[in-house]
């Protein structure tokens, strides 16, 4: 039970976050760290667990985001009914990249990820039916509730937490079943995990695939938040490094990694946007830029890996944290 | 053909010649060190600011704007090495890839922040006038552009094929220990390809700005288009990438004249993905 100690107490700190900070500013803080969490978690599916790094994630957070704002344009239904739509349709785009890209270096995999969220970004800008440059809206004056369109960030930022407590838990299944497994032993390498029988580019695209559905999810909450979503809002390639970043930083491939680098870079960038205004998001690029190499160069697995090991030298123990959290049978 | 059609293809292969230069540049790399550049693209751009700021300081042109270029990316590069890429290419896949595509934001961004999300163009008159030949119009400034990046895509092949500092390029490409037993060092090598690729990309990005549109985030775009053209030649080609630059470049025209401007992307893009389904060796490649 001692390991449950901790995750309790975080837990209950996040519920009830919003009831002890209640400015709007605040619970909408808390819920945008949520959400990236979410995302930056699916991407961490296949980015962290199957070592592929995507960098163009952000066609699957379009995906959802465009499909539930498409069901209240178009259908005059509720958001929530564009999910699964959306779901679908992640899915199938990671099996158009997926299937050739797989097979080859992870480099034609991550050159492929971007090309694919640019040509959807091109396409739906000039497609009228998705709205083109202008994008689509959502309800502005909720009908019911689940027209998913509230003026306070509270009920987001449940409804995130629940997400968010969905996605964690199907990633750690994940790690469990066979196919983590397999993903472990792929990622140790591949040839002599092909070689014991294990189908590596079948189970590396099924891990894309899931990722793929998960971001959609994000990205049908995102749109449900701000009520609208745009190509730079829904398929900018900023989302994809923002993703990329929360995960890489905290630890790409551990099961709380995302959430530690959501925790830290939402706050930041919300802060010096709030700061510098519009001039801020250039230089929150520019740190984040610097952030990614220096991550790189120094610490390609992240800061909980980091944490782990200094803990393991002070205490002279094997690490708790870090590699032990992604790796423990 | 009409001859706006044989217009269109020569224009689309002057273009491709710059796409052929700066691709050689991304193929050098990736096939000598299995890495792949993400801000091969963001180099480009910092090329064609180059020019843009040594054209506001002296008012010079291409003459002074692509050896300076060619210069100070050849530093960056060289630099970028020494910095970054020799520490990574020892570690996960995810920290190559996080790197250099870290730096291609660092870049883009550093450059937006300092010169503003505005598009600039050197002034038209830069390289004046247009030819007109057989009653085809070509732009001097597309033309001075495509001969010169043919003229150094070609010299690089033979930079490469015919020296003794690319046989040994070659040797480290080959088999980096067994190049230092024959007393060749590879990081001495590895330096010189990657000097030798940002100068590529500076000298493209000089002679790009002589008609393009100078913005931060065009080097995104041209990234891309870099990915099609190595993915199409075959990685670690540069002949490959000059047939295939010429190519992009012609199909890029004729799609622009054909369906119109906005989707030239797209069907660009478009043809990546049928590459990689149908054939991911490239036109000229090796596995």
């Amino acid at each position: 039970m001692r390991r449950f100690f901790w995750p309790s107490i975080v837990l209950a700190l996040v519920i009830a976050y919003p009831l002890l900070f209640t400015t709007p500013f605040q619970q909408r803080l808390g819920a945008l760290i949520l959400l990236y969490a979410i995302i930056a978690s699916a991407w961490n599916v296949v980015g962290g667990y199957a070592g592929q790094v995507s960098v163009g994630h952000v066609v699957f957070f379009g995906c959802g985001a465009y499909a539930a704002m498409g069901a209240y344009a178009h259908f005059a239904v509720s958001p929530l009914v564009g999910i699964p739509v959306g779901i679908v349709a992640s899915v199938l785009i990671a099996a158009v990249i997926g299937v050739p890209t797989l097979r080859l270096s992870g480099h034609y995999f991550s050159m492929a990820t971007i090309a694919v969220a640019e040509l959807v970004r091109l396409i739906v800008t000039n497609t009228d039916y998705l709205g083109a440059a202008v994008g689509l809206s959502g309800p502005t004056v909720p009908r019911n509730v689940f027209d998913m369109s509230f003026t306070s960030a509270l009920p987001y930022y449940y409804l995130f937490l629940l997400v968010l407590i969905a996605t964690l838990w199907i990633t750690w299944r994940m790690t469990n079943s066979r196919m983590g497994f397999y993903l472990r032993a792929i990622k140790d390498s591949e040839r002599a995990a092909r070689s014991l029988g294990a189908q590596a580019s079948r189970i590396k695209l099924y891990a894309f695939m899931l990722s793929a559905g998960l971001t959609s999810v994000g990205g049908a909450l995102y749109a449900m938040m701000f009520g609208f979503v745009d190509p730079e809002s829904g398929l900018g390639i900023l989302i994809s490094v923002k993703m990329l970043i929360m995960a890489a930083l905290g630890g790409a491939g551990l099961l709380f990694g995302p959430l530690v680098g959501a925790a830290i870079l939402v706050p930041l960038e919300e802060i010096s946007n709030n700061l510098l205004g519009g001039k801020g998001a250039g230089l929150t690029f520019v740190v984040y830029g610097a952030i990614i190499v220096l991550l790189a160069r120094f610490q390609p697995g992240g800061l909980l890996l980091l944490l782990g090991r200094l803990r393991g030298r002070w205490s002279a123990k094997p690490p708790a944290t870090g590699e032990g959290a992604a790796h423990a049978p | 053909m009409s001859t706006i059609l044989v217009q269109v293809i020569v224009g689309g292969l002057l273009l491709g010649a710059v796409y052929a230069l700066f691709s050689s540049g991304l193929t050098l790399i990736w096939g000598m060190m299995n890495i792949v550049n993400f801000a091969h693209g963001d180099f480009v751009m910092l090329g064609m600011y180059v020019a843009f700021v040594v054209y506001t300081l002296f008012g010079a042109g291409p003459l002074l704007g692509v050896p300076i270029a060619a210069l100070v990316l050849a530093t960056v590069g060289v630099i970028v090495y020494f910095g970054l890429i020799r520490s990574v290419m020892k570690g996960p896949m995810l920290a190559q890839i996080l790197g250099t595509f870290g730096l291609a934001l660092l870049l883009r961004y550093s450059v937006f922040w300092a010169f503003g999300a505005n598009f600039m163009t050197l002034p038209e008159n830069i390289v004046g006038g247009t030819f007109d030949v057989f009653g085809i119009r070509i732009q001097a400034a597309r033309l001075l552009a495509g001969v010169v990046a043919l003229v150094v895509t070609l010299g690089l092949h033979l930079l490469l094929t015919r020296t003794s500092l690319g046989s040994k390029m070659l040797a480290v490409a080959e088999d980096s220990t067994a190049a230092q037993l024959m007393g060749i060092r590879p990081d001495s090598m590895q330096a010189i390809a990657w000097a030798i690729a940002a100068a590529a990309t500076g000298i493209a990005g000089a002679l790009i700005a002589t008609f393009f549109y100078i913005a931060p985030t065009v080097g995104e775009t041209l990234a891309i288009v870099a990915f099609v053209t190595v993915s199409l030649g075959g990685f670690g080609s540069i002949p490959g990438a000059l047939v295939a630059g010429l190519l992009i470049g012609v199909i890029e025209s004729v799609s622009a004249y054909w369906i119109g401007a906005v989707y030239k992307d797209i069907v660009v893009y478009s043809l990546f993905l049928c590459v990689l389904w149908f054939r991911p060796q490239g036109l000229m490649g090796k596995m």
